[in-house]
């Protein structure tokens, strides 16, 4: 083993987020945190228009470790651009999706209750400040795997969302 | 930029189908009217500055797939808390 496999946290087995499955072929990407990995390339998808902010970006890996409520985001050309996303399950009771029918066609998508809602999440230095982005839900095609930054039409959600409150809400 | 006076309650319309009426004018602020398809997506510009700044502070963060395991906790205790 080099010394720079060395310093690299281990990748966990199991990668592989919940709401995608198998697919035959693997591929190799190469991440921030853990070096070169392979993963399946069911777990790839493609962002026409990038994201806000980050528009070059046409494509990104979804990554989760067993068990954690939290994913990677990692754009595959980018190794050192990687997001943390976070399903609305894991800490809300609920979420309304509420985005143009243009974000939707954009995806190849007829039904709105069939796309997969994400959230960035931001985490600064005292942790249990971290927020999620609702304002701005990342809506994926699972089908097609195509996926984009929405904008919520609802003014009730926030780019900085606490997770702890909503989690604590949840708890009563 | 194409820039075009309005009155109150004149109107412009971009393609066949959206139609920007000026509202109201107050001082310094408009309020405009927006009619258009349901697919057209309205949105003001700020939003779009805050989400994308809101993504730059995301991915400015040192965080270790180790720091990240222990952020879990949070998610475990919240059953046996209280």
């Amino acid at each position: 083993m080099t010394q720079s496999n060395a310093v690299k946290a281990q990748y966990p087995e199991n990668h592989l987020p919940n709401f995608l499955s198998e697919s035959d072929d693997k591929v190799t990407i190469k991440t921030k945190s853990w070096g070169e990995i392979e993963i399946f390339s069911s777990q790839i998808f493609s962002f026409p228009e990038g994201i806000l902010g980050f528009n070059f970006v046409d494509s990104f890996a979804f990554l989760q470790e067993d068990s954690s409520p939290f994913m990677w985001m990692q754009a595959i050309s980018e190794p050192d651009l990687s997001f943390v996303v976070i399903e609305p399950e894991s800490f809300m009771d609920s979420y309304d999706l509420a985005v143009s029918q243009n974000d939707i066609d954009s995806i190849g998508e007829k039904s709105i209750e069939n796309i997969k809602v994400l959230f960035i999440v931001t985490i600064p230095e005292k942790t249990s400040d971290m927020t999620a982005n609702l304002q701005g839900p990342i809506i994926l095609n699972l089908q097609n795997k195509t996926g984009k930054q929405s904008i919520s039409l609802s003014d009730k959600y926030k780019t900085r969302h606490s997770i702890l409150e909503e989690l604590n809400k949840r708890g009563k | 930029m194409l820039v075009l006076a309005r009155k109150t309650n004149e109107s412009i319309m971009i393609g066949d189908d959206i139609e920007l009426v000026v509202v109201e004018v107050k001082g310094d602020q408009v309020k405009l009217g927006i009619k258009a398809p349901k697919k057209i997506a309205v949105h003001r510009k700020e939003i779009f500055d805050e989400i994308k700044q809101a993504n730059i502070g995301a991915v400015s963060q040192k965080f270790t797939p180790n720091a990240l395991r222990d952020l879990s906790d949070y998610f475990k205790t919240k059953d046996t808390k209280e």
